[in-house]
């Protein structure tokens, strides 16, 4: 059966007529066009498909989009400012090439942020315990540790607030 | 996933009386496990119905001699909350190790005791900190509460409201965890009260179940030295891809060690 799903996403108050089945992730994608939030394993292992929703990381695919009803999601394309600049966090891992593939990014860089949320100056250790809902099947994982840390030191120097939050 | 239909209601009753209606509904806490199930097509309910809107639910509070903690609950909630960390960190440490960082952030604590998965986490707090289970109808003893794999105490329709957890003089949970599903492949909690000592294993068998002979050593001698030469036995604990059953029993002992010796 069609239900109604309202909410926030990235700053823009959206809604659509989906089947109540519909997967968060299926909603961003397929219903909003915001493909930068990627669909890897499906089973939640993964963690390709992170978004933030009312501030906490979440897996979308894990998630009914219609739990998200009246929630403020804000996904990698509500990252940058509307003049394009990146996010501290995305600043650093392209500085870092905290990347190989990329298929992974925008789920690390989900993640990280929300990890910095709780642990302003996180140890290595620290980032890579944060980051264990998240994989990088390209083992890239020196890079995206480097990259993390230096992203955490930018918002914490700066003191940038994650846009759309 | 098959259709469903999807409720959110507001409040306890309503969510009761939803329940009440459908012959084949079923409870959708933070979704970790019921979620990925429905996705591979392994249940068929026709309805789900969300607690995430009921607010009587959901929170943390200090009471005597222990810690009520709602239902709807994140695992994150918990592993966070100062008041949890002050009066029994044990139980914080343990939501912190469930899942990952974004499944903390959804799971939630009612979500994964009605669940009783045998490698769940929080099974071996339940029955370690002697618990109570609060119900829309009743109270349960936490070591009421499991009846077997994936097995529970609740009747059709029944919702868990609150666990009420007892503050011990010291815990400690250690966990021999699943790296990849970071599941327990064993879990023993340890927990004493005054002379009594709670020896509660997850993960081994097929429910969460209490080390009697360990208990009776600790409460003699709270040292890890105590659990010298003390074993479970393997027969009945679960075997599969990641551990035998004698390997799970080796680590029961290994495991209960390491928890007294986190106890201080």
């Amino acid at each position: 059966m069609p239900c109604t799903v309202s909410m926030t996403v990235n700053g823009k108050a959206v809604s659509r007529e989906v089947e109540e089945r519909t997967l968060l992730v299926t909603f961003l994608r397929e219903h909003l066009g915001l493909t930068g939030t990627h669909v890897g394993c499906d089973t939640s292992q993964c963690g390709a498909c992170v978004v933030h929703v009312d501030g906490r990381s979440v897996k979308a695919c894990t998630m009914l989009a219609a739990q998200a009803d009246g929630a403020q999601i804000t996904t990698i394309e509500g990252l940058a400012a509307s003049d394009g600049t990146l996010h501290p966090m995305q600043a650093a891992f392209r500085e870092h090439h905290g990347l190989q593939c990329g298929f992974c990014t925008p789920g690390m860089v989900m993640s990280a942020i929300d990890l910095v949320k709780d642990n302003a100056s996180p140890t290595e250790q620290e980032i890579r315990e944060g980051l264990e809902g998240n994989i990088c099947r390209c083992t890239g994982y020196h890079n995206i540790v480097k990259a993390v840390k230096a992203g955490a030191e930018a918002m914490h120097g700066s003191g940038a607030k994650v846009a759309a939050e | 996933m098959y259709e469903f239909t999807y409720h959110r209601p507001k409040t306890l009753a309503d969510a009761a009386a939803l329940l009440g209606q459908s012959e084949d509904a079923k409870i959708l806490g933070g979704g970790q496990t019921l979620l990925p199930t429905l996705k591979q097509r392994l249940a068929r309910p026709s309805d789900l119905i969300d607690l995430g809107q009921i607010p009587d639910i959901k929170g943390i509070c200090e009471e005597a001699g222990g810690i009520a903690i709602g239902a709807f609950t994140r695992h994150a909630e918990v592993a966070h909350s100062d008041v949890v960390r002050r009066v029994i960190p044990a139980l914080a440490d343990l939501a912190e190790g469930i899942g990952d960082r974004q499944v903390r952030n959804m799971g939630t604590l009612g979500g994964s005791i009605c669940n009783a998965d045998p490698s769940a986490d929080y099974p071996a707090a339940v029955v370690g900190l002697k618990a109570t289970v609060k119900t829309d109808r009743r109270e349960i003893a936490g070591d009421d509460f499991f009846t077997g794999m994936f097995e529970t105490a609740l009747e059709p329709g029944e919702i868990v409201t609150a666990v009420h957890f007892q503050k011990p003089d010291k815990a400690a949970y250690a966990k021999f965890r699943n790296p990849a599903s970071r599941y327990a492949i064993v879990g023993v909690f340890v927990a004493r009260f005054g002379n009594e000592v709670r020896v509660t294993v997850t993960g081994a068998g097929p429910s969460v179940f209490r080390a009697t002979d360990m208990e009776t050593a600790l409460a003699q001698d709270f040292r890890a030295e105590a659990l010298n030469g003390i074993a479970v036995g393997a027969d009945g604990l679960n075997a599969d891809i990641h551990a035998s059953a004698d390997y799970r029993a080796h680590l029961v002992t290994v495991m209960a060690k390491r928890a007294v010796e986190a106890c201080g």
